[in-house]
């Protein structure tokens, strides 16, 4: 039996559509505060520190010079992880398991207020000779990504909007959550076709935000906190970046991060062991495609049961209690965070008026957004 | 609880140029099929990938990591990209260390890719996007002014002379005659660097290693698969790496207290006690020549100001008491920032091993180190090998 590890303490700020009263390292600072006076910890204690950063989206090449003075981490070991939050979280724990680190902190960031030409940024993502002279909307690939998922019968186009009206009725009890709204499927149907079959309100709106997380060993737990919420299975993959050769229906990065997470956490299976989740919903459907790349569904079903309201925050397995990326808003590299965030405050029973009853073992899911076929999932357990 | 060691198995590197033919992607690749070939492996044999590249503004590519992907072996594996700008490279068998030594991975393959010539007109274009969006980039600094500033305290401070630092650029691009790598493989003399081009004074454009297009490649193991697969493991036996505030102007540059911090978190765990009498070759990071004497002190490899003498004296030679840069370094195999940075390790890894063919050091050295450096004047990585 591996080590577990636990999170100590959290430290967030509110998602909101802009920030101008603060600057990005501000945002920071105020997310480890909170996180370093929950764990009782100085960053002196502080064995490694892990940032998340992608250079284009900071604005700065080698945007990892700007990541740790606000951390209170000058002339600590830092490194940074071009990936999401929950990659950066899944150094922390191996840094854990090695047994030389006890204390790791892990942060993300996402000024998403200070991009002025976010699809175009999104574009030079794509192969430089071959995708990116075409010039479309990065929409347009989530646009053939869901047209093709829904021509395999995946689910209908009612189905994907019912999780708009669910994440974004579910954000309107998180107090974080910048995008909560009291919307229809009709309303989502009825909104500005961006690249069809995907419509405005199918696509989960950018934030700003932060995060930072205290990780420690099994051992220093108990010193640390006393409402662990353990780490007990992470895993992490990536697909191919080539849109000519990849799967353009089903999440195989997801399926194969999820695979490796239950297999760490020895869980056999998902669907009957796992309570909630908060899985990657930067577009509707790819709610439903997480849920059955990580075997919470079975293929086909996902959007039913949304449909059934057993995703609700009532149902038989919550999904995106904290709204997700459509009620919270989209993080870019701090959206793993926010999920993992919200699986923290849930399985240690302080979500508030979106608490969800005897929650026990969550799965968090982060994607790497378009055009990636990046993916990470963690498997947290109260104590 | 104690961790996996880990050694490293095999080793690839591809030729450094200034403009390749291949992308990124196919430099990635050749590196890769280097190493894995090095050690008789395949994919199949690999569990996890980690891969290494600096700024995304040299290819312009957004999440340049997800780009590289397929090239580097990354396909539906766990693979994550890691950054601490120019100290990528010695990161990068960091980052894979982590991997198997947290008991998460037998094996991993670490790959280094860079391709710096897709900026243009210079690379050193993307370096102007560095600095302080408020309180730096408005003076419209470049990358090689700031090691102007640099390498003068150093020469203030301590009474070292152009002539005397000349002298690393002369040695390192003759050692780099012997490399099957090399860029700029030179013989030259101090006078030859002297009159170069004045680009920022004190730095002349000899002072300087080239902008460069490269990968390199290591396979890692861990304790029980290395010996299946090698009788010639090299072990990773410390690992440090440490960072200092972006403020650079506040801090004094004539040392740099991130390298050795760095160094010393990676002595400890290696148990080394006494650093310039058990580390007995090195591959310190040689961007400019100045930076080789400048990290030799931070690693505590001569006294603060003394490193000029061990290079007077031929110390640093390759035939010296203790060589330093014995692959020709960034400045004679050439600078593809993160590939350098690995192509360094896999020189201690071949020296160790008494692979390095014309390269090889007298005394068959037990234990050697690679560093790099970089942000602004900021990031130390440092990893401690042994046979």
């Amino acid at each position: 039996m591996r080590e577990r590890v636990a999170i100590a303490g959290v430290g967030y700020t509110a998602f909101t559509s802009v920030s101008p009263g603060v600057s990005y390292r501000e945002m920071t600072y105020e997310a480890a505060v909170k996180a370093y006076e929950e764990a009782g910890i100085e960053p002196k204690d502080v064995d490694s520190f892990v940032c998340t950063s992608e250079d284009f989206l900071e604005g700065y090449s080698i945007s990892d010079e700007y990541c740790n003075d606000q951390l209170g981490a000058v002339l600590k070991p830092v490194q940074t992880i071009p990936g999401d939050f929950m990659h950066s979280l899944a150094v922390g724990v191996m840094h854990i398991l090695t047994g030389k680190f006890d204390i790791v902190v892990v942060q993300a960031l996402s000024k998403a207020s200070n991009m002025k030409t976010i699809p175009e940024m999104i574009n030079f993502a794509l192969d430089p000779v071959l995708n990116r002279p075409l010039d479309v909307t990065p929409y347009a690939i989530a646009g053939l990504e869901m047209n093709r998922f829904l021509e395999e019968g995946r689910a209908t186009r009612e189905q994907c909007a019912a999780v708009v009206v669910k994440n974004k009725a579910n954000a309107l009890l998180n107090p974080l959550a910048g995008y909560g709204a009291s919307i229809t499927v009709d309303h989502v149907l009825e909104s500005e076709p961006v690249a069809e079959p995907v419509r405005l309100l199918d696509i989960a709106p950018y934030a700003d935000g932060a995060v930072v997380m205290v990780i420690c060993s099994e051992r220093l737990a108990p010193s640390l906190t006393d409402r662990p919420v353990w780490i007990t299975g992470i895993g992490w993959s990536t697909d191919t970046p080539t849109l000519e050769s990849r799967d353009w229906v089903d999440a195989v990065a997801v399926r194969l991060a999820g695979d490796m997470a239950y297999r760490m956490a020895g869980i056999k299976c998902p669907a009957k062991e796992v309570d909630l989740a908060e899985v990657n919903d930067e577009i509707s459907f790819k709610e439903l495609q997480h849920l059955e790349a990580l075997r919470l569904f079975e293929e086909g079903t996902a959007g039913k049961a949304t449909e059934d309201g057993r995703t609700s925050l009532e149902g038989t397995l919550p999904v995106n209690p904290s709204g997700g990326g459509l009620g919270v808003g989209h993080l870019f590299e701090c959206s793993g965070a926010q999920k993992v965030l919200e699986l923290v405050l849930q399985l240690r029973g302080e979500a508030g008026a979106r608490q969800v009853a005897g929650a026990g073992v969550g799965v968090a899911q982060a994607w790497r957004g378009i055009p990636s076929t990046s993916a990470a999932v963690a498997v947290l357990c109260a104590d | 609880m104690a961790y996996q060691r880990v050694a490293i198995v095999g080793a690839g590197i591809t030729k450094f140029v200034r403009r390749a033919q291949e992308t990124g992607k196919e430099l990635a690749f050749q590196a890769a099929k280097m190493a894995l070939d090095s050690c008789g492996l395949t994919m199949k044999d690999i569990e996890c990938v980690s891969l290494g590249t600096a700024p995304d503004a040299f290819d312009g590519v957004h999440m340049k990591g997800e780009y590289l992907s397929d090239g580097s072996g990354g396909w539906r594996k766990p693979y994550m990209r890691h950054f601490v700008g120019g100290g990528t490279g010695v990161f990068a068998p960091i980052h894979g260390w982590f991997h198997v030594a947290s008991g998460m991975f037998d094996t991993c393959l670490v790959v280094c890719s860079e391709k710096m010539s897709s900026c243009h007109p210079h690379p050193q274009g993307a370096f102007k996007t560095i600095f302080d969006h408020t309180t730096e980039q408005p003076l419209n600094p470049t990358l090689i002014w700031i090691f102007a500033l640099e390498m003068n305290r150093y020469m203030q401070t301590y009474g070292i002379t152009k002539e005397e630092i000349a002298l690393v650029s002369v040695k390192n691009k003759k050692n780099a005659m012997d490399h099957p790598s090399a860029q700029l493989p030179m013989e030259i003399t101090v006078e030859d660097v002297l009159n170069s081009e004045v680009l920022a004074w004190p730095v002349n454009r000899l002072d300087i290693s080239p902008a460069s297009d490269g990968a390199a490649a290591i396979v890692l193991a861990s304790e029980h698969v290395a010996k299946r697969i090698t009788d010639k493991p090299v072990w990773i036996d410390g690992v440090g790496w440490n960072l200092d505030t972006a403020y650079w102007a506040t801090r004094d540059l004539a040392y740099p207290r991130y390298v050795e911090k760095a160094a010393r978190m990676a002595y400890e765990m290696a148990g080394i006690k006494e650093p310039q009498k058990e580390i007995e070759i090195a591959e310190p990071y040689d961007p400019f020549d100045y930076k080789e004497l400048h990290h030799m002190e931070g690693l505590l490899l001569a006294d603060r100001g003394k490193a000029v003498e061990m290079l007077l004296d031929g110390k640093t030679q390759r035939d010296g008491d203790r060589p330093m840069c014995p692959s020709g370094g960034a400045l004679g195999v050439g600078n593809p920032i993160a590939a350098t940075g690995l192509m360094k390790v896999i020189e201690i890894f071949l020296q160790l091993r008494g692979e390095a063919g014309k390269r090889q050091v007298p005394g068959n050295p037990r234990c050697g180190l690679a560093q790099a450096w970089g942000d602004l004047m900021q990031v130390g990585t440092v990893v401690v090998l042994r046979r």
